[in-house]
């Protein structure tokens, strides 16, 4: 009897185990880039722009070239190298802590320009690598080690949806919020990627997809009650969605 | 007969797979890898089940799985029809 292989590791990642902990949606996220890589072509033309937090290390993962930038300062990296090199495909891939808090003013303007770089952005509602401390993303009620008690709305704030405030801004092309937890939301998370991926291939605009993300190891729970903290807590608040998806005339 | 395979040596027993297989066919096993996990595995004579639907591996976070369909034989001929049964 003949079979055939339906599914396996992507070629762009490396055949190497990860340093992330059991469950974390890091590994799953790096995967479905690989996969989009492969399909579109990218691999050879790509240059990763690396950011600080778990995912510091994806260049050891991902088989591309990469740039690894000063934290948050991702965007303003890929806004230079798009800019010197623009026959590359140039992405970041950064946590909630890079991208929303140091790096806020970074991906803001690097959005509102128009920049052609997409943005793959892991939302997992903590600081994963230097502990779970609060991140702007962390939830109302959410314990972490720098509010042990949970996350005050008095006093520190609602948590930021970045999807929706990135999406507003003119030189976007394709904006949409996804998660890893289902079959069905991980297919969608694909999709969006690509979206994100195409309209700067085709030179449109600015991609940007956020992924609800776990981080088990401070959120102090198992990979499987991490899994399902993402469509019991974290989907209410932060909605799934494409929120811009706009053709070149519309972006700046 | 379509089946996975999981690389035992990369699991690290999360689980995640489990709850993906429409068939419940993935479950936590007794053995643990170099790294200290306790690995996934589909338990004998359950293989037969699985239907190549490829969720286990898609919701891997660790690329553990590859997924094998079987297809049928290209001949129409009875002895390969008489094969497939077999295994
Ligand atoms: C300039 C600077 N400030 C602070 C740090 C410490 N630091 C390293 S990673 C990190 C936050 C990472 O969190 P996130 O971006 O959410 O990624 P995760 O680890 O959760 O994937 C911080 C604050 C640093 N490396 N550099
Ligand atoms: S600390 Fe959190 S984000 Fe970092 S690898 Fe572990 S689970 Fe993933
Ligand atoms: S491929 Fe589908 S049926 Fe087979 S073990 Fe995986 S989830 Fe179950
Ligand atoms: S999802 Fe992957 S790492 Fe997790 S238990 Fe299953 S095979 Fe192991």
């Amino acid at each position: 009897m003949s079979e055939k292989i339906v599914f396996q590791k992507p070629e762009s990642v490396y055949d190497r185990a990860t340093h992330y902990c059991p469950g974390c949606h890091h590994g799953t996220i790096h995967r479905l880039v690989g996969e989009i890589l492969d399909e579109m072509k990218l691999r050879e033309k790509t240059i990763l722009v690396s950011s600080i937090g778990c995912s510091v290390f994806l260049y050891n993962y991902l088989e591309v070239d990469a740039v690894e930038a000063p934290h948050g300062r991702a965007p303003a990296v890929a806004t230079g190298v798009k800019r010197a090199r623009m026959d590359k495909f140039v992405f970041t891939y950064q946590g909630d802590g890079d991208l929303a808090s140091i790096g806020m003013a970074e991906i803001m303007h690097a959005a509102n320009r128009g920049e052609r770089i997409s943005v793959v952005f892991v939302n997992n509602t903590v600081y994963g690598m230097t502990g779970g401390q609060m991140a702007p993303t962390t939830m109302e009620g959410q314990k972490t080690t720098t509010c042990p008690s949970g996350r005050c709305p008095e006093s520190h704030g609602l948590p930021i949806r970045m999807a929706e405030i990135i999406a507003s801004l003119g030189g976007v092309a394709f904006c949409a919020r996804t998660a890893v937890d289902t079959v069905k939301n991980l297919n969608q998370t694909k999709k969006a990627i690509r979206r994100a991926f195409e309209v700067q291939t085709a030179g449109t605009g600015f991609g940007f997809v956020e992924v609800l993300s776990t981080c088990p190891t401070n959120w102090r729970m198992t990979p499987l009650k991490a899994n399902e903290r993402i469509a019991a807590e974290m989907i209410p608040y932060f909605p799934l969605g494409v929120f811009k998806d706009a053709d070149a005339e519309v972006c700046a | 007969m379509s089946r996975i395979v999981i690389r035992e040596e990369r699991c690290k027993g999360c689980l995640l797979c489990t709850t993906a297989c429409p068939k419940g066919l993935i479950v936590q096993s007794e053995r643990f890898n170099k790294m200290g996990y306790k690995v996934a595995e589909v338990p004998e004579g359950r293989m037969a089940e699985c239907t190549a639907c490829a969720s286990c591996a898609k919701l891997c976070p660790d690329c553990c799985i590859t997924v094998y369909k079987s297809e049928k034989p290209a001949a129409k001929g009875k002895a390969a029809g008489g094969k497939k049964e077999k295994k």
